[in-house]
């Protein structure tokens, strides 16, 4: 594995792999009294959020905990230009406090790129503004492994505002790589023209690709695309892309809803859909503390994998 | 007059070539008096004179540059005049035009004079200011154009911003027909740029960088080409970058319109490629396009439907650049590297002619700016703005630069091509690679 995870490129097919496997073994940790080994004890993880996210930034310390590490939650709002202190300079900070890994949650795309610049530990993106989401993409993968056992073949659709979701970008490239099937809907607005070349499908239309599917996975929509004009009216967008009680229908028997949260219930999903036992969002959540956990073990180079059964 | 005027140089044995004279030989130039005393076989080292060994040496008239940020009056702390002088002419630039974009900015006929000031007194290359189309570049009222023009200014432009109205754009045109002016403006449908951080295309959305398309541009370039139709007056296309623009000065200079183009040397040599790993370096407007895009501006630089290579060397304080990539500021340095860049892609791949080179860096944009005194020809009795280059030295292009800034796009890079010696009216301003003040 390369050293950094800032993008799904940064991971071969093997390497996915060899993350989910690893985080099969840390999921079990979470199910004891005691949830804690001593993986990394003694390693520094610092969370530095530029952006507020507190399910992302929870999952992360979570993880790190439960591996033993001591975890320090750098929070801010805004860039780092608007606050005064440089990237740099907060980089360079974590650095002299001897951080062995960042994790980046920022509103600017490429911000874990500049990061690794200034660190010399392992720069993990939580989230870069438009760009990528690795970790949920990967989290993702675990889940639908977990529950169709495969990759090789299964039906994809990830439905929304393609083009301004960091979760898209990751979970396409990644499902592309393990050999799904991956169809881009939404309102040609918000899907790059370009998207095929990342080995996707496109549609403007959703009730025909419903039936096709193993996994429906929904993209929160935020109502200020339509001060921006990539929509009329965000009731228009329900009625044309939402997974409304109607839709759901067309879906196949045993088909997996998804969605990386926080949902905009009565948006992009019914709220009774949402609340519908194949709606997976909870087991996402859960699933994201043993992946988050496997990746920090594997980039900081864990000791060994006894130590994941050892006692804390 | 500062004692280099009477400095007597013999420059022996360089291959001249100037496309004013149509020269492209080897022979002997002296200089006398800040002016080129003779030219030819007969020219021999006298008593008294500095002699340049020109063997293996390319002599060519010094180069202009039609687009260039020096951030004085303002922003003193990424260039000044002086280091931006001194930038230029180690780059070979005899004579460089000063955007308007300062602080304040040059708006008024005080701040043009005050810009040609910190520029004679430098003395290292003749800066001639560019007075804005309209006040405080707003895009609303002319700023005052008869004034500056009457104060020699002969370059207007809004740069950094498109003129948004047609409506004024078309005023600035037709009021400037009273004056023997250019209006030069930075192309790109402002709508359709906002908050644009590089190409709009797969890379942009790839990266998750908010793309500015072609067509931004293409559709300014349409329109100023219809208001130069519409007026007569005379119209300059600033660093051109889409395929599609190209397209469209080609039509207009067949119909017969006064216009002109430029593009930059990293238009000519990048691609949104390199913004794969988010480098604030190669962030620019108009910003770096396809390689087909790349293609056709290197084709219409060397057929002449562009006009002129222009840097827009444009310096950033490094804390600026260094910042997270949609809050860095665009723009590149280009004095030192656009020779180098010009002659290691274009001139020796076989693209460019050599003499297209520098009538494209010298001869071309002299006319357009109006500087008799540079651009050549190498003739007995002009003026000595001359520059002297060594085609076969390789060189890595990194900090220390001569100007303030390090923000190259160019860094890294081993270029082939790199002035010598720079002679600016007689006087040896750079001698040996080395600026001499």
């Amino acid at each position: 594995m390369k050293r950094h995870l800032l993008s799904i490129d940064d991971v071969t097919a093997e390497d996915i792999v060899r993350i989910l496997d690893t985080a099969e073994s840390f999921r079990e940790v979470g199910t004891r009294v005691i949830k804690k080994v001593p993986a990394l004890r003694g390693r520094t993880v610092v969370n530095l959020f530029y952006e507020n996210s507190t399910r992302t930034r929870i999952s992360f310390e979570l993880a790190a905990k439960r591996l033993s590490a001591d975890v320090i939650n750098f929070t801010t709002s805004g860039t780092s230009v608007a606050k005064g202190e440089s990237l740099k300079d907060t980089a360079l900070t974590l650095q002299a406090m001897g951080a062995d890994a960042v994790v980046i949650r920022h509103s600017s795309s490429g911000a874990p790129h500049a990061l690794t610049r200034w660190v010399h530990g392992s720069v993990l993106n939580a989230g870069d503004g438009t760009h990528e989401h690795p970790t949920q993409a990967l989290l993702d993968l675990y889940t639908i492994r977990e529950r169709l056992g495969r990759f090789e073949g299964v039906r994809a659709a990830i439905i929304g505002d393609v083009l301004h979701s960091r979760v898209a970008r990751s979970l396409s490239f990644a499902l592309v790589k393990m050999g799904a099937e991956v169809t881009l809907v939404g309102p040609p607005t918000l899907i790059p023209p370009d998207a095929p070349r990342w080995g996707v499908n496109v549609s403007y239309e959703i009730d025909g690709i419903l039936p096709k599917l193993d996994v429906c996975y929904m993209l929160r929509v935020q109502r200020e695309r339509q001060r921006q004009q990539y929509f009329p009216t965000v009731r228009e967008y329900s009625q044309l892309f939402g997974l409304t009680r109607d839709r759901v229908g067309l879906l196949p028997d045993g088909a997996l809803i998804m969605h990386p949260g926080p949902m905009n219930r009565g948006v992009e999903i019914d709220s009774d859909v949402a609340d519908l036992p194949q709606a997976l969002m909870e087991e996402q959540v859960t699933n994201g503390i043993a992946v988050r956990m496997s990746l920090l073990y594997l980039l900081l180079g864990g000791t060994g994998s006894q130590e994941v059964d050892g006692d804390a | 007059m500062p004692e280099a005027m009477h400095q007597r140089v013999v420059i022996t044995g360089a291959r001249v070539v100037d496309p004013a004279s149509g020269t492209d030989g080897v022979a002997g130039v002296e200089i006398a008096d800040g002016r080129i005393a003779a030219v030819g076989d007969g020219v021999s080292a006298a008593a008294g004179a500095t002699v340049l060994d020109g063997d293996g040496l390319v002599l060519v008239p010094g180069l202009v540059d039609l687009h260039a940020h020096l951030r004085e009056p303002g922003r003193e702390d990424k260039e000044t005049v002086e280091t931006g002088s001194r930038a230029a002419a180690m780059g070979g630039f005899t004579a460089v035009a000063a955007m308007a974009n300062t602080d304040p900015v040059a708006d008024t006929a005080a701040v043009i004079e005050e810009v040609r000031a910190l520029g004679a007194k430098t003395g290292l290359c003749d800066v001639f200011p560019v007075g804005a189309i309209t006040r405080d570049l707003a895009g609303e009222e002319l700023a005052a154009i008869g004034e500056m023009a009457l104060a020699g200014v002969r370059i207007f432009s809004d740069d950094g911003n498109t003129v948004p109205s047609a409506r004024v754009l078309r005023n600035a045109l037709t009021y400037g027909k009273a004056f023997d002016i250019v209006i030069a403006e930075h192309c790109e449908e402002p709508s359709l740029v906002e908050g644009a951080q590089m190409h709009e295309g797969y890379r942009s959305y790839t990266l998750g960088l908010i793309g500015g398309p072609a067509e931004a541009e293409e559709i300014v370039v349409f329109r100023d080409l219809a208001l130069a139709r519409l007026t007569g007056a005379r119209l300059h296309l600033q660093h051109l970058s889409a395929a599609g623009s190209v397209e469209l000065v080609r039509q207009a200079k067949a119909a017969g319109l006064r216009v002109t183009a430029e593009v930059t040397p990293h238009h000519l040599v990048f691609t949104d490629e390199q913004l794969a790993g988010y480098d604030t370096n190669f962030k620019v407007r108009p910003p770096l396009r396809t390689s087909e895009d790349r293609d056709v501006l290197r084709a219409a630089l060397a057929d002449g439907t562009i006009d002129v290579v222009a840097t827009d060397h444009a310096p950033h304080a490094v804390e600026e650049k260094e910042a997270e990539f949609d809050q860095s500021p665009p723009g590149t340095i280009g004095f030192e590297t656009a020779l180098g860049a010009v002659f290691t892609h274009l001139v020796e791949p076989g693209i460019l002619p050599l003499a297209r080179a520098v009538e494209a860096l010298s001869t071309t944009p002299a006319r357009i700016l109006g500087a008799p005194a540079h651009g050549g020809p190498i003739e007995a009795g002009r003026p000595a703005n001359l520059v002297l280059f060594d085609p076969a030295a390789e060189w890595v292009v990194e900090p220390p630069f001569a100007s303030k800034s390090r923000n190259s796009m160019f860094l890294g890079q081993t270029l082939r091509g790199r002035v010598v010696h720079t002679i600016l009216r007689g006087e040896l301003v750079v001698a040996d690679g080395k600026a001499q003040r």
